[in-house]
């Protein structure tokens, strides 16, 4: 049987990366898809809980985080259409209106 | 090693590959599919944690959906220009930094954990009345509120995309 502790190392490996992925990438799109897999790295650690601890309120906590990452990327994708439509570009040091 | 370890071993290594190359390749439409990979494996994990029901959810709904809509906004971008620019911020060293930083610690946090707490919820016990069946129950009876909240915050997410992507007047 694989320890609990493996599967919360991948977890915390799969957050950094998209951490990483949010922090220096310049393209809007990849910083949006870095934080779904931030979401999906909290998922597979909720989910290993649940089946480590006999509980199903991970599963039901995953089923919520799902369903907020959907509307979240809807709206964040709007945004992005909306932005793209008035300043012609997706990078995000072209978007320096508010630095002043 | 047994087969389950290895099994997770390739999982594990292949998953992290496939997010370095998400992160970091050029094209995002080549990021875009390899995140439907990565999608696919992540379902395949949670089978192993015996949660069919997610495992299907994950499928249709990031791999079937949420991915699709990224494609339909990544049909506007000019990718030529993003072929020929460059990809990271000036201060990406930074960022690097900040996440070995991160991980340092939560090796750290990861390394003293202790769980004694077993719930009512087990193996046999869900096998008995199969996965979906028991998450329903207790989405529908201690997770109601939460879970009307949620369809709220969908409603919520429908009209805000429609009203953003709407051509000002």
């Amino acid at each position: 049987m694989v320890p609990l502790s493996w599967y919360l190392g991948l977890s915390a490996v799969i957050f950094v990366i998209g951490l990483i992925g949010f922090l220096i990438r310049r393209n809007l799109i990849i910083m949006f898809m870095s934080i779904e897999l931030m979401l999906n790295s909290v998922n597979i650690s909720l989910i290993a809980f649940s089946h480590y601890l006999n509980d199903l309120k991970g599963q039901v906590i995953v089923f919520f985080i799902i369903t907020v990452a959907a509307a979240e990327a809807a709206i964040g994708l709007a945004i992005l259409v909306a932005l793209f439509r008035n300043k012609n570009s997706i990078h995000t040091d072209d978007i320096s209106v508010m630095k002043g | 090693m047994t087969t389950v370890e290895l099994f997770f071993a390739y999982f594990a290594l292949s998953m992290t590959f496939l997010s370095i190359m998400v992160i970091s390749v050029k094209n995002p439409v080549h990021s875009i599919l390899l995140m439907l990979v990565l999608f696919f494996h992540i379902a395949a994990l949670y089978l192993f944690l015996n949660a069919e029901f997610l495992a299907a959810v994950q499928v249709i709904l990031y791999a079937g959906a949420i991915l699709v809509l990224f494609l339909f906004v990544i049909m506007m971008l000019n990718l030529k220009e993003e072929l020929i620019s460059h990809r990271f911020i000036n201060e990406w060293p930074i960022g690097i930094a900040i996440g070995v930083s991160i991980i340092v610690f939560l090796f750290f946090a990861i390394s003293t954990i202790t769980t004694n707490f077993k719930g009512t919820h087990t193996i046999d016990f869900i096998k008995a009345e199969t996965n979906t069946k028991a998450i329903g129950k207790v989405l529908y009876t201690e997770y109601l509120l939460p879970f009307e909240i949620a369809s709220i915050i969908l409603l919520i997410a429908i009209v805000g995309a429609l009203v953003l992507a709407k051509k000002a007047k």
